[in-house]
């Protein structure tokens, strides 16, 4: 008897500690729904993939890449043209940020880290090897509804620094600029500071996580200006020119288009990669998928 | 003799399960301590718990929490103070005064408000709300601490209103019966007799709201801005303790990371405080 009631006493204890981290379990399951939610679409195409049964090569097994946000749409592609060519490989991404992407691959847990970043020299040093799959331009949008059209990166600079405050002092609206960012950390917050030379000079009005936030955020407020990668840039939004010069492929790859950032593929240096891994790492570095990376948005190099 | 042995294994069988929900919560709490603690003894207990600059990925981090601890007491507050008497209303009236039909509606509703995913209010709050804001207020932009206030005063209501309906019922309705046979009309005994009477149960439903308020991320995080800001008004764009773990988790690295363990840490301690208080206040419920 005393047994029973030492056993229920502790299921009702234990059911407590449950209540207690109940917000904090709803997160969890957010988040691995989501993760399942990419399992599931990466399975959907390995499927798709494997109806087509054009394989060349023997290749089998699986890829795992993880890493930068803004490498989806690229990486998305490659990794869905690979599996149709090669039926028996599994190909996983998993867009968790640049920066975790860097430590899973030193870590091992997958096979190719993404970052849209160049490797900092403390991560070179740890012993890993970044090369650059292809270029991405961070535009620079505003609303539909806002006259102005170009503005030059010192301009830019000022804004972001809150030297220039309303719209009215770079030929538009009389209105307070609202200026919309991403959170620390972010590769492309990183690229379009360290581009500007605002680093931590900001004077962000809103941090937000990803890149569809932003654009949101920015369609919804006529005084708002952000920045977002150009290959996620949609009709939402209006996006401006750069001293002049419009954010495009040609531009982003003659350089005359200043904000832009390299898409790294990371890797570490001297162990080697599955033969699968490799083959998609030589696939997507090769001059063949450049009008799929084209298609994506970035602009091909190779 | 062969029975005694089943019953010994299905005890065995409980007793594992029961464990197994305890260890969780132990790892849990032993992770968290032992990540948040580093960070703390870097910056210093002072500097990170009062400092009132963030800037984690500058060149000269700093490192101060109290914009994040303010913000989630005041946006707490803040859902606390629209949302307990807006829940508190509707429970009374549905436990006491609504026809059955109206009361059935009332609880499908509320129901349904419970089971709506945190996204769902965030994204309603950013399309909706925070250009609601900005227009009503003629202020540049929405996303503020107000716009985090009203979604978690929304987010609140259905556990206040379950919890309190629940007190309000289990009042004997012997209490109401001399209240009515003593001349009092049927509102002066829901408030004078029903209400007193249910008070703790009352109690707990405000500390389950501030609970759920102050662990609330995702919403509050599409709403709110996110600046790093101390919260000197409600139009202001501020960042709580929750949306400090989750917007820089993905990206951070280093002492940053550890900073944002120790964040955790204290938010962990919050609501452990919570918990530690509603117990009390559950306790009390029984023993009057």
């Amino acid at each position: 008897m005393k047994k029973s009631i030492a056993i229920i006493a502790a299921a009702v204890l234990a059911m407590g500690a449950l209540t207690a981290c109940g917000s904090s379990a709803e997160e969890t399951t957010a988040a691995a729904t989501e993760a399942a939610s990419t399992a599931a679409e990466a399975e959907a195409e390995t499927e798709a993939a494997a109806e087509e049964t054009e394989a060349a090569e023997e290749i089998s097994g699986a890829v795992a890449t993880d890493g930068s946000t803004s490498m989806e749409s690229v990486i998305g592609i490659l990794g869905e043209s690979f599996m149709q060519e090669n039926p028996d490989v599994t190909f996983t991404y998993n867009p968790t940020g640049s920066g975790s992407g860097i430590t899973a691959v030193q870590e091992g847990r997958c096979d190719i880290g993404l970052s849209s970043r160049a490797l900092k020299d403390e991560e070179t040093e740890a012993g890993l090897k970044g090369e650059t799959l292809c270029l991405d331009g961070i535009a620079m949008i505003v609303n539909p509804e806002n006259p102005v059209a170009d503005l030059s990166i010192d301009q830019i600079a000022k804004i972001y620094t809150g030297e220039i405050t309303n719209w009215s002092e770079v030929g538009g609206n009389d209105e307070e600029i609202v200026l919309i960012g991403r959170e620390a950390g972010s590769g492309t917050r990183d690229g379009f500071e360290s581009i500007t030379g605002t680093e931590d000079l900001c004077q962000y009005r809103q941090e937000l996580t990803s890149t569809g936030d932003v654009i949101t955020t920015v369609s919804q407020n006529p005084a708002a200006i952000g920045y977002a990668s150009l290959a996620s840039v949609s009709d939402q939004v209006k996006t401006l020119t750069v001293d002049g010069v419009e954010p495009t492929e040609d531009t982003v790859r003659d350089g005359s288009y200043t904000i832009q950032r390299p898409f790294v593929m990371v890797t570490v240096d001297g162990q080697a990669l599955s033969a699968q891994a490799q083959a998609f790492y030589d696939y997507a570095m090769s001059s063949e998928v450049a009008d799929l990376i084209a298609q994506a948005g970035a602009v091909a190099i190779h | 003799m062969n029975r005694h042995k089943v019953e010994t294994v299905v005890h065995g069988i409980f007793l594992v399960m029961g464990l197994i929900t305890i260890a969780c919560v132990l790892m849990i709490t032993i992770y968290l301590i032992i990540a948040g603690i580093p960070a703390i003894r870097e910056i210093g207990l002072i500097d990170f718990l009062f400092g009132t600059e963030w800037a984690s990925t500058a060149a000269d981090p700093r490192f101060g929490i109290l914009p994040f601890i303010l913000t989630s007491i005041y946006g707490t507050a803040g859902a606390i103070l629209i949302g307990v008497p807006i829940g508190f209303m509707t429970a009374v009236f549905t436990a006491k005064v609504a026809p059955f039909k109206v009361r059935m509606i009332i609880e499908e509703a509320v129901s349904l408000l419970a089971g709506i995913p945190s996204v769902v209010y965030g994204l309603v709050g950013m399309l909706v709300l925070v250009p609601g804001i900005r227009k009503l207020f003629d202020i540049p932009d929405g996303a503020s601490l107000l716009a985090a206030i009203v979604v978690l005063a929304i987010m609140i209501l259905p556990s206040i209103i379950n919890v309190s309906l629940t007190a309000l019922e289990a009042v004997p309705k012997e209490y109401e019966e001399a209240s009515l046979a003593l001349g009092a009309t049927e509102i002066e005994t829901y408030f004078r007799v029903s209400v007193p009477a249910a008070k703790s149960g009352i109690a707990a439903a405000v500390v389950l709201g501030v609970g759920r308020a102050i662990g609330e991320a995702m919403a509050v995080m599409m709403v709110s801005g996110n600046a790093p800001n101390m919260p000197d008004s409600i139009f202001q764009s501020v960042r709580f303790l929750t949306t400090a773990v989750a917007s820089e988790m993905s990206y951070s690295s280093g002492l940053q990371r550890q900073a944002l363990f120790s964040i955790a840490l204290v938010l962990f301690l919050f609501i452990m405080l919570i918990n530690a208080l509603l117990n009390s206040l559950m306790k009390h419920d029984k023993e009057g």
